[in-house]
Order: C-alpha cells, then structure tokens, then sequence
C-alpha cells in the first residue's frame, strides 16, 4: 500500500504532498524533509529503492523532480517504479509535455489525476486513456 | 496546456515565484492569509468563485509547509454545495488538509453518503475518493453497505465502481467487521469475472485484503486469479490501453500473483497445473531488454512469481530454477535487479532450504556488502544474515567486523547487533564469542546496546571455563588508549567477578588492576561510576591476604562518593564501605554471582520483535510463522527427553544445572558450598522447601531445591542492578514449558504471602490475579484469569491440590477464556489446623500448539491466619511464663540468618501480622511479638515469641515461641525461622508502622529490666 506520494524539486519544494495515512501536519513536514534528504544526493546509478524507517521509499527522478513514493517494505518494488513513470507519462500527455512549472501553477490538477490514478493508497486505473477521457469529462463540468 | 480558470491564484503563485528569499515569501504568504482569514469573516458576501479560489490559495500554502489553521470549516463546507466545481474543491482541499481524526470531518458525514447513495455520479465519485483517502472507523461503520452496494450495482459505469472497490478497501482496513465475510465471498468471486480492468485492478487489492485475513472464506477466488493470470499472461487477451510497453497490465498480475499467496495450497490438480504453466512462462521468458520501463515491468512481474513460487513450495526443479535465476541476478549491473535478487534469496531463506545454493554465492553477496549504495548494502547484510549457520558463521562474522570499521553510522547498530547475534547463535566455541563481542565493542562501542553487553557477562558468569579468558582479554583491552566506555563497563564487571582467577599472571594483581580500572575513572559517566565502585568492593574482597594500601585507597574513594549528588553512587559507596568492614558479611553479599537462568537472548528477540508495519500481513512471513510453529513443537518434544546436550548450533548461555551437575559432576556445586559456607549450614535443618518437595515432587515449580545452593542475591549490593534487573532472577532448570512466566514466580508468590491481592503469575499469554480476603480461619479468594491475547485461550484447567489442613474450593473455571477477556473463580479456604504446607494450584491451557503448564503455590499461608494483637507487659508475662517448656515453649538457635538491622526485623514481624511490642524487652537487640492465630481444630490462641539478636553476629539469633498447642507452637516457629532465613525481597515492601523508640515509654514497674537488661526475661525462661 502507498503510504504518501511526494512530488519535490531539487530544492526540497513540495510540488504535490499525497497522504494515505493519517499524520499530523508537524510529522508531515518532517517527513517530507527526510525523504527529500534521502533522495535528493544519491548517485543516478543507485537503485530506486530506498529504506525509510519502518518502509520503502521507491523514487524516481525526472529533470529537476523526484516523484516519491512511500510503500510497504513487502510491496512489489519495480511495479510501484513502474506505476511512478505511468503517472508522469498521464501528466506529460495531459499538459503536453509537462514541465515544473505545469505543475505547480496547475497543482489542484495535478491532484485531480492522481485521484483518477490511485485511491486508497492503491492503483485504480491503469489506463493512460482512460484516465485522460475521464479528465476531459470533469473539464467540462467545470 | 494553459493555465487554467482563476486569475487570482496564478498571480498567487507567481508572486510566490518571484520571491527573492524566505523572508519575502513568509510576508507574502502572511499577507495572503491575512486576507483569506478576513474574507471569510464575512463569508456571505463570498461568492462560490471567490471562496473557491481562496481555499484553493489555502491549501497551496499548506502545500509550500506553512500552518494553516483556520478554514478547515470553510473547505469542508464546500463539500455541500449545490454545484460540481465548489463541490470539488472541497472534496480535494479536505482530503488534503485533514485527516480520518479531524472533528471537522464528521459535520461533513452526512453530506458525504448524500452524495454516495444520491444520483449525481460525478458527485458520488468525489464522495468515494475522499472516504477511500481521509476515512476513518466512523465512515467505515456507517458507510461500508453503501459502498458495497455501489461496488457490485449493474446500473453503475466502471468509473464509479473502481472508486467503490478501492473505498471500500480502506474501510475494511479501518474495521474488518464491516464486510461481512458469509455472503461477500461469492459476490468477489463474481466480481473476478469483471471485463473492465479498472474495476477488475480495483478488485484485486480489495482481495488481497480480504484474503490475508480470512483465506477460508474466499477459495472460489482461487480458481478465478488463475484465469485472470491465463488471460493476461497466456493469452495477452487484454484492451491495447492496458498493455504497458508491450506487458499485459503488470501490476494486475502482480497483484493476482499477490492475492495467490494467501492461500496455502492449491489443492485442485487442474488449477494446479495452469498455474504452473503460467509461472513457468513468466520464469523462462522473461528477458533482459533495452528499454528500461519494459524491463522494469517484466521484472515486476518475474519477481511476483517468484515469490509465489516459493510460496508454493514448488516442486525441486522449480525452486532450484528460482535459486539459479536469483544466483544470475545477484551478480548482474543493474542496481535495482541486484537488490531484488539480494532481497527475495532472503525471503527465500525463510520459506525452503535453500542453504546450500545460496552458500555458493558468498564470495559474491560479501562484495555487494562493499556496493556504494546503501540500499544494496543493507539487503547484503540482511542476506548474509539469513544465510549464516555454523559452517560460515567464522567468516561471515569476520566479514562483517571488518566492514564495521568502515561502515556509516545509519548502519553501524544494525551490523553490531546482527554481529553479536550471529557470534552467539553459531559461536563454534566460546572464546570466540567473547572475541567478537570485544571487538564488536572496540571498534563500535557508541553502536553496541547494552543488551550486547548484558549478554556477554551472562555467559562469562555462566560458563566457568570461559572466566579466566574473558577476564584476560578483558585486562588486555584496558591497556589499550582510549577505550570506549562500555568497554570500561564490561571490563571493569568481569575483572571484579573474576580478576583473582588471573591472580599471577603480571599485570593482573588486585592492585593492578585496580589501578588500570581506576585510571578511567574520571572519563566515564555516572553509571559506569556504579559499576565500578561495585568492581572495586569486589576486588577488596578478593585480596587475600588483605592489602591494607590498595584498602585504604579504595575506602577512601568510597568515602569520597558518599557524598556523590547520585543516589545510586550515593547508595553504593555507603553501602560498600558499611559492608567492607563486616568482614565475613562483605565475603557472602559479594560472592559471586550466582548463574543467570537460561532464556531467550534478549538481542535475538529484539530482532524477532523488530515491527513491520504493512496494510497486508506479509505471506511469506505468515508461511514462515507456520513452518516455525511446526518445529518448535518438534524442539518442545525434544527438550524432553531430558538430558539430551544441546546441538551445537544452538549454543546455549547456560550449562543448565541439570546438564552441570551431571555432566561436569558436582566440583563445581561443592565449590560453590564451601564459598557460601555460613549459608549451607542451613540445610541440616528441616526446611519447608524440602518438605514440601517431598510431598510434591518435582511439582513446586517455583521453589527449586537448588534455592539454597545459590543465594538469592537481595537488594542490598545494589551491584546486581546493572545487569540482572533487566532480566529478574527466575531459578534455572524449571523450563518444562516453552513458554516463559514474566517476572519472577516465586518474588510474586512471596509477595502475594504479605500482600491481599496483586499477580500471581503471568506469562505472555495469561495474567493471573489473585485477591483474598480473610476472616478468622476462613478464607475467600478470586482468581482472576485474565487472557491477554486476541485469540481464545482453550483447554484451560485449574486443579487445586490442598495440603490435609486446608480445605479448598474452587468454583468452576470455564474451559475457555475468550479474547481479551477476564474470568473471575472463587476459591474458598478453611484452615482446619496448624500447618507451614503450602497449597498448589496446577494450572494448564493451551495457546496455538503450545501447552503451558504450571504449578504455582497459592498464598493460603500460616500468617493470613494470624492476627495481630499487641498485649502489654501485664498480659504477656503472665502468659509466658504459664506455658512452660516444650512441647508447647520450644527454642531454637538459628544460624546461618540473613543478617538484618532489628529494626527491619521488626518491620518484616509485623508485615506477617507478628505485633511486635516494642519496649516489652528493654534489650534493644530483642524483639517480642504477638499474635492470634485461627483454625477450626485450636480456635483463636495466643502466641506469643521472643526473639534475641546477637549485635556481634547478625547471622546467629535465639528464637522461642509459645502458645497453648504444641503442633501450632512447632509449626510457627518453624515458619518464623523460614522467613530470616531466606527473605524475600518484596518483604520490604509492607510498611507497617515501625517500632516507636522503646526506652523512653519504659513501665516503670520494671527499674530493675533498666539496669539489667537481661535479667528479668532471663528470670522468666
């Protein structure tokens, strides 16, 4: 189960903070600084893996961004790497080749889709289309 | 894409952007709270938009880490707005600024299942999403029907149903109980027939949920996965959108491989069958490619089905195919695949036996314990850990002392422990151990938990050979330097327990060693400042012939710390310089340490204990437990065949005494004899515990008859703190249950014979308590049987076994304790005459496999039928001198007393309800008491007895006791004898009004008893 998903920048500047577990706000900022130390000066030719206390941290790099994720440390380590690239390929086809910037200025978005990608802490739609078709749809609503 | 919609929260942001420092956003984020807080004061004049937008600001500086702590109202208040776009919002800025403990989130409940039954879809899927990511117990027991209805509704597109499934999911997480298991297995079994993946991927994770906890219920599922695997592995019958670089779905077959591991077996041979055709596709056809996301999502796949492989204990070829692959990918380049190969050959080390293969690939798992990334590092560890057992223990072990040295400190606790535990569990011979642990400490001693330490002084104590070595290398690491204070710690303890067995090696002579110690001295911190003080009074009493220099040297220190600001120093050096000049005293509280009682090592079950913390129960651990509850109950079996030497793998701490003494013959018990001479002398006299044993037999599991062999050591030294306390001194050789009592059994039990109620025994999976009430020679007791577990307790039986003067009741104990429940049985007492004998309760239950069976002494004893009276002189003379002689006026010198102040003696009289009154003999180093005691056969009578201390030995004391029944007038004597002989620490407990000084509230009747304190008692007897 995903625990937390962090999008940060190199800076250590939360893009996009995901919790599927309870924390109060004071362990939230810690966590979101240790990750972002755990993460942020590791060799590229290290794995993707990380351990974070009791969990894992599977982590991937895209430009200046690191998309976190928090799991179990029995969990599927590749299925979750692999499911951190899905979504950055849902947001790059969304915002047509998405940058920081995308992001941050269209953050409540960014947090639409991952609604449509993961709930619960699990994946929901595996679908590049679908989910993209399901954006189009809440577009119109709005 | 452009930005989209609100203009007032781009421009937000950007200025957000364009500060040039902290500073400057801080102001402008307090700017921008300031007005948000203002605006929403007048919330009415707020249009949708505006109050839309706001929260919107909100929760982006929540996002950038500063407080926000008003508006919470205001964003779930969106939540019941009319409209999609509000609406939305504050379903997002909700989920996101709350969590399932917020009070807020309960004003929104109602709304939320509004919107979850209502018939808006797009409103029923942002209910879902918020419930399936914020909810907590409340929304789980109020909206799991709901939800469910949803999950399997025909009139519902996909899109609501995925939402519904993974919703549902976190509110069986938050409270099993609301998915009712009878009739939801079918309607998951039907929901695997689902086309759609989303819903179908959705599906599958609320599976895995259901079937780690209850595989039972759902095995028509079981088939079902393994179509789903067909189809998406076999057939690649899937939508093209679903394929991931050319991989049909991998995280649904991963997760369908996942929910497969929940179940034990599958017994069906087609089913079977499929499976395997299916696994061993995935095991020959995954190849290594270019395209990191493809590999990436192969591998994925390939590493599920090698667990569930293994899960399915496969037949050889299989599980040596598996073993060959892990072999390839622990070698490989690429980081992450060599990780997993390190990672899942450890989990493969749990579920078969592996060992062999996995032993070739040594060389190459020790390289990646040198690999740059820490991760990688970690997972060597952990497999060179798993894969240890006597044959490679040596190396490995070096292996991972060498890499201590170099190691960063996030893994140097982790290695040192691991180290000790291996050193411990595959030590090919004890020097060995002693080795690694110095070293351990040497070369990490700010990562070695005393439990390391703990641990090593427990075996040196325990195995005699070893005490002469460890206490050479232990001298031998003081020269160096600087060494690191627990060095000086373990050092110090075992040069003061057992320096003098080095007495003519050079260097090693007390005062030597005392120097060396000492030199250290002023480096160390206050609890090592205990320890050594404890090193030194034990030094002194190892110089024979006194060395009256090093003596003085040290009474001077010890003078020197009575003053100390610490209470423990405070206490020890008072005591140690008290004890130093009794003499024959200091030799018996500082003899040594008696053994340690064999247990579980501390560190092996810290790291059992370490918690995982996971939303499943891992299957591989569920089938690791299983298999271990399999063979401990073989090992159970085993022990009892009785003298069996251990296996050699399992290295135990302790020559348990049974083995000792008939394997090593009683030298080493004789010594132990003469060196606690005075004490022994005890055992010419009856005592109760060999009565008692020879009524019981080997039932009294509490009071060993090796009792007397070994001194309890009692609170006084204040040395044994360091390292006992930790671990409470429960009589070795008692360990026919593999289920350990916690805390001491016979401390409770002595406790409970001063005290009405408290435990009277517990073990991890019961408590007993006890409360007792007493009147006369009536007793009425409850036993409160307590499970401690969330498991039921069955086959539980209580059977008292009375001795002939007390008759017993005990009302009916249920056959089961339920969870977590308490039961309470009365047990009903007559004391009929004057006995010591003690009542044994024989308790047994049965927790999992394990049978636990004890025989605990109830505390129905000879005191809780006495009264307490105080009588003055007028009554008590008269008295004492009307019962003449024997039978019914006995005397007894005891020696071999635990020496204790009258004063304490008094107070331990009166905690059995002996009054004490004080003043009656005018010698201050006397006592005389009195007390009622009740039986059916002798009524309430008197007793009256005198006690005379012998201020020149406190271990030596003239005791008589009267009272109108011989039998009761032999048995309270005996019994009193019983307590100064051995008294148990918790007598100190009771606080009974101390004796008041006695000289002054002299009757003055008695001027003669002024000058000649003996006289008049002597005149009487």
């Amino acid at each position: 189960m995903i625990r937390f998903i962090l999008l940060q920048n190199r800076q250590g500047k939360t893009r996009l903070a995901k919790y599927y577990v309870p924390l109060e706000d004071s362990e939230k900022h810690k966590v979101e600084y240790e990750v972002h130390r755990l993460v942020v000066n590791r060799d590229p030719k290290h794995t993707n893996f990380v351990e974070f206390r009791t969990h894992k941290v599977i982590y991937r790099r895209y430009a200046g961004l690191f998309f976190s994720l928090c799991v179990d440390i029995t969990d599927n380590e590749l299925a979750y790497l692999e499911s951190i690239h899905l979504f950055v390929e849902i947001l790059d086809h969304f915002f047509s080749n998405v940058c920081e910037l995308d992001l941050v200025f269209n953050f409540h978005k960014v947090y639409l889709i991952l609604d449509e990608f993961i709930l619960a802490g699990e994946l929901q739609e595996t679908s590049k289309r679908a989910i993209i078709e399901r954006m189009g749809e809440l577009e119109k609503l709005e | 894409m452009a930005m989209s919609g609100m203009r007032g929260l781009s421009v937000f942001i950007s200025d957000i952007r364009n500060c040039q420092n902290k500073e400057q956003e801080r102001l402008r984020v307090d700017k921008e709270l300031g007005n948000i807080r203002t605006r929403f004061k007048n919330e009415k004049a707020l249009t949708p938009y505006e109050k839309k937008k706001y929260v919107w600001k909100m929760l982006y500086i929540y996002m950038l880490g500063y407080d926000v702590d008003f508006g919470h109202m205001e964003a779930v208040s969106l939540i019941s707005a009319p409209k999609y776009p509000e609406k939305q919002v504050g379903y997002i800025v909700t989920s996101s600024l709350l969590h399932e403990n917020h009070d807020f989130l309960r004003l929104a409940i109602n709304t939320v299942r509004n919107d979850i039954i209502g018939r808006n879809e797009t409103f029923q899927c942002l209910a879902l999403t918020m419930v399936g990511n914020i909810g907590g117990r409340e929304f789980a027991e109020s909206l799991a029907p709901d939800v469910q209805k949803l999950l399997i509704s025909s009139s519902c597109r996909p899109l609501v149903r995925k939402k519904a499934a993974l919703c549902l999911l976190r509110l069986y997480r938050k409270n099993p109980d609301v998915v009712n298991v009878d009739g939801w297995a079918d309607r998951m079994a039907q929901l695997l027939d689902e086309r759609d993946l989303g819903v179908l991927t959705s599906s599958m994770s609320l599976l895995v949920a259901l079937v780690s906890n209850h595989h039972e219920a759902y095995w028509s599922c079981l088939p079902k996965c393994v179509k789903i695997l067909e189809r998406l592995a076999r057939n690649q019958d899937i939508p093209p959108e679903y394929t991931y670089y050319g991989i049909p779905s991998p995280w649904l077959q991963v997760k369908t491989m996942r929910a497969l591991q929940y179940f034990p077996t599958i017994e069906d041979p087609n089913t079977r069958r499929s499976l395997f055709e299916v696994l061993q596709r995935i095991l020959m056809g995954t190849d290594v490619v270019k395209n990191v996301n493809k590999n990436n999502a192969s591998h994925a796949v390939l590493f599920e089905s090698l667990a569930l492989v293994m899960h399915l204990d496969a037949e050889k070829e299989m599980m040596s195919q598996c073993a060959a692959l892990l072999g390839k990918f622990i070698a490989v380049r690429e980081p992450n695949i060599r990780y997993l190969g390190l990672e899942n050959m450890t989990r493969m080390l749990m579920v078969t036996d592996v060992q062999d293969i996995i032993k070739r690939h040594q060389a190459q798992i020790i390289t990646s314990l040198k690999d740059p990334d820490i991760s990688i590092r970690r997972r060597a560890l952990d497999l060179l850990y798993g894969m240890c057992d006597i044959s490679n223990a040596k190396d490995i072990v070096e292996e991972l002392l060498q890499y201590l040295s170099t190691a960063e400190f996030a893994m140097r606790e982790e290695l040192s422990l691991k180290a000790a535990i291996l050193a411990e569990k595959f030590a090919p011979d004890l020097s060995w151990y002693v080795d690694v642990i110095l070293q351990l400490i040497d070369k990490a001693g700010d990562f070695v938990s005393d439990d390391i330490w703990f641990r090593v002084v427990q075996f040196v104590t325990n195995n005699e050979d070893l005490q002469p070595y460890a206490a050479a290398k232990a001298r031998e690491y003081l020269d160096k330097p600087a060494i690191h204070e627990t060095m000086v710690k373990v050092s110090a303890y075992i040069l003061g327990e057992f320096g003098h067995l080095l007495a003519r090696r050079p260097g090693c002579s007390p005062k030597e060693i005392f120097n060396i110690i000492h030199e250290k001295l002023p480096t160390v911190s206050t609890s090592t400042i205990s320890i050594l003080l404890s090193t030194y009074a034990k030094i002194l009493m190892h110089t024979q012939p006194p060395d009256l220099e090093l003596q003085n040297q040290i009474w001077a220190i010890f003078k020197k710390y009575e003053s100390s600001i610490e209470v423990e120093i405070q206490q020890r050096a008072v005591e140690y310089f008290t004890l130093c000049r009794k003499g024959a005293d200091l030799m018996d509280i500082l003899a040594e340490m008696p053994k340690f009682p064999e247990r579980q090592s501390a560190l092996i079950r810290k790291a059992e204990d370490t918690e995982v913390d996971t939303a499943e129960q891992s299957a591989i651990k569920l089938r690791a437990q299983q298999q271990s509850l399999a063979s401990n109950a073989l090992a159970v079996t085993d022990q009892s065949y009785g003298n069996v030497t251990p296996p050699v793998s399992q290295l135990s701490p302790v020559k348990l005494p049974s083995a000792s003494s008939k394997a090593d013959g009683s030298l080493a018990d004789q010594r132990l004899y003469q060196e606690n001479g005075t004490l022994n002398k005890e055992d010419s006299v009856p005592h109760s515990e060999d009565l008692l044993s020879d009524i019981f037999g080997p039932l009294s599991i509490d009071g060993p008859p090796s009792s007397s062999v070994h001194p309890q050591p009692s609170t006084t030294s204040g040395l044994e703190d360091t390292v006992v306390d930790a671990t409470a001194i429960v009589p070795a050789g008692e360990q026919a249950n593999a289920v350990q009592p916690i805390g001491n059994v016979a401390e409770r039990f002595h406790a409970l014979c001063v005290k009405d109620s408290g435990v009277l025994y517990e073990d991890p999976y019961i408590q007993i308590g006890i409360k007792a009430e007493w009147r006369a020679h009536h007793g009425h007791l409850v036993l409160f049987l307590g499970n401690k577990n969330t498991s039921p307790l069955v086959s539980v039986q209580a059977i008292i076994l009375p001795p002939t003067h007390l008759k017993m009741e005990l009302s009916l104990v249920p056959e089961t304790i339920p969870p977590r429940a308490q039961v309470q049985c009365p047990l009903e007492v007559i004391n009929l005459c004057p006995s010591r004998d003690v009542a044994v309760v024989d308790f047994s239950y049965k927790f999992g496999n394990n049978m636990v069976n004890v025989k605990l002494r109830l505390p129905a004893v000879l005191n809780k039928f006495l009264q307490p009276i105080s009588v003055s002189a007028e009554e008590f003379f008269p008295q004492w001198r009307s019962l003449t002689g024997p039978p019914l006026k006995l005397q007894e010198v005891v020696r071999g007393v635990r020496p204790l102040p009258v004063l304490e003696m008094a107070n331990l009289f009166n905690s059995f309800h002996l009054t004490v009154s004080p003043g009656l003999d005018p010698n201050p180093n006397n006592l005389v008491a009195s007390t009622t005691f009740f039986s059916e056969s002798t009524r309430a009578m008197l007793c009256l007895m005198r006690v005379e201390t012998d201020p020149a030995d406190r271990t030596q004391l003239r005791m008589t006791v009267a009272s109108g029944d011989p039998t009761l007038t032999l048995e309270l004597k005996e019994f009193i004898k019983e307590q100064l002989i051995v008294i148990p620490t918790a007598t100190h407990a009771p606080s009974q009004a101390p004796p008041g000084p006695p000289p002054l509230a002299q009757p003055a009747s008695n001027p003669a008893a002024l000058t000649d304190p003996g006289a008049m008692l002597a005149a009487l007897l």
